[in-house]
């Protein structure tokens, strides 16, 4: 990567792999079509109106099951491992970062991930494996007992509402910054961005290079 | 989230200081540096994702009680927000057919057939014309959820049998949705109980579409499969037929709490 051996600002820092870039896209459509279909199927008002109850339901059931796979596929790539194992780690720093009510200043160096986005990471995994096992015991009913299905209902209906707000601010996150989209979509960040809002990571990257 | 799972420093089984020289020699596809070939810090993420885990599994477990104090706790500070949110004690919408039949109450007719004396064809007028009877019950269905305490209004199916000549020697009825695949089944005993309604009201206001409106079924001592939404007919027959989940393994007698291996409790 010759960009990382430029101190150019405009310089171009690698930052996520074609793996991790399908992922994500991968993700992005199969939870479009996962809330959208769950709108249709829960709120009375938008199940009258978009009506093919059984089509939506089978809809949202096949996209629930299918939203692991790009997760598994992807732990092929060394790169997702890799920063899957950064986003798991915190460290002192992130708690520091995470206290601070100038987090969002650069004074504190984060690394490739911030905090925030851990615990996003984490957040999410542990929602795809809870809604998919609740999802599981909804959609195999019959296989076990009525007050396990109404608690499965309980946590799969409860953790979509935390679900949703956490992907709307995931959401208004991204649309608030051009360049971490640029990120995701090209795979590739400027090293003025780099140096701003992960600039542990970008020190990183340009001794690294 | 506090973890309150045990350490895991023994059973990482990343090890990802191990792998760091590997990860050194082989460059990766993009992105990471050498120290970040190397994390540092506890694994919090994973204790995260493990707590979840748990938490949604105890979740599963006493889900059921959880969600019957929510109902309750809703239903008694932010009435209505149920019918906004199901998980807040609403009721869920179910249709059989895919669809949500709409019908303009102007167009509206309750067919009254079979075994009687003289064969109605009810308008929305002839169904306020007849005797009218409210009470508030729950509605308890047989997946589970239950929504307590439903204003409901409309005209005793006894009432409309009785108008129609019904031969109460007849031993059954059946009724028939403008769906046009529901069907449901009482017995004539059943369907002269003074909890069972014609109800063309809900909530103080008229039966809405989702609900089956402009008329439907509420078998107050039966789990909701019996109260047929959209209902356009009611024949008086000389022996039950099962209605459509009951050809499909659910229980002709529906009483909440004593069928379909149920403990709910009864509505009284």
């Amino acid at each position: 990567m010759d960009a990382t051996t430029s101190p150019s600002p405009d310089a171009r820092i690698a930052r996520f792999s074609r793996a991790e870039r399908w992922v994500h896209r991968s993700i992005t459509v199969l939870m479009i079509v996962l809330i959208a279909t769950a709108a249709a199927l829960y709120f009375p008002d938008i199940s009258v109106l978009v009506g093919n109850r059984p089509i939506v339901s089978n809809i949202h059931v096949i996209a629930g099951f299918v939203l692991p796979i790009p997760l598994i596929l992807a732990l092929a790539s060394r790169a997702f491992r890799q920063d899957a194992e950064l986003l798991n780690r915190f460290t002192a720093q992130d708690w520091t970062w995470l206290r601070s009510r100038d987090r969002r200043s650069g004074r504190i160096p984060v690394g490739k991930f911030n905090a925030g986005q851990k615990l996003n990471a984490a957040f999410s995994v542990g929602s795809v494996i809870i809604m998919l096992a609740t999802g599981a015991i909804m959609f195999f009913n019959s296989w076990f007992p009525d007050d396990i299905r109404t608690g499965a209902t309980f946590v799969h209906d409860w953790l979509t509402l935390a679900v949703v707000v956490v992907v709307v601010g995931h959401t208004y996150k991204a649309l608030m910054d051009a360049e971490a989209r640029t990120g995701m979509r090209t795979g590739h960040v400027s090293a003025r961005w780099a140096a701003r809002e992960h600039g542990q990571w970008a020190e990183e990257q340009r001794l690294g290079g | 989230m506090e973890p309150t799972l045990p350490s895991e420093r023994n059973d990482s089984p990343v090890a990802p200081r191990a792998s760091a020289p590997t990860s050194l020699a082989d460059p990766p596809e993009a992105g990471a540096g050498p120290d970040s070939a190397s994390p540092s810090g506890s694994p919090v993420g994973r204790r995260i994702v493990l707590g979840m885990i748990g938490l949604g599994a105890v979740g599963v477990l006493v889900g059921r009680q959880a969600q019957e104090a929510i109902t309750s706790t809703v239903s008694a500070t932010v009435p209505g927000l149920g019918s906004i949110v199901p998980a807040a004690g609403g009721f869920r919408i179910y249709t059989v057919t895919g669809g949500y039949p709409a019908m303009d109450p102007a167009d509206y007719r309750l067919d009254v057939t079979g075994n009687v004396t003289t064969p109605l064809s009810l308008t929305m007028a002839d169904l306020a014309d007849l005797p009218q009877t409210s009470m508030t019950k729950d509605f308890q269905c047989v997946t589970g959820w239950r929504v307590d305490d439903v204003l409901w209004s409309g005209v005793l199916l006894s009432d409309v049998l009785a108008a129609a000549g019904a031969s109460t020697t007849s031993s059954a009825l059946r009724f028939f949705s403008f769906d046009g695949a529901y069907t449901e089944s009482l017995t004539m005993e059943q369907a002269l109980r003074d909890d069972v309604l014609v109800a063309t009201s809900m909530f103080g206001e008229p039966v809405t579409r989702e609900h089956g409106g402009p008329v439907r079924l509420y078998v107050a001592p039966m789990y909701g499969y019996k109260s047929l939404k959209w209902m356009s007919g009611i024949e008086v027959v000389d022996e039950v037929v099962p209605g459509y989940w009951e050809v499909r393994g659910y229980d002709i007698d529906a009483w909440v709490g004593a069928s379909n291996g149920r403990d709910d409790e009864p509505i009284a």
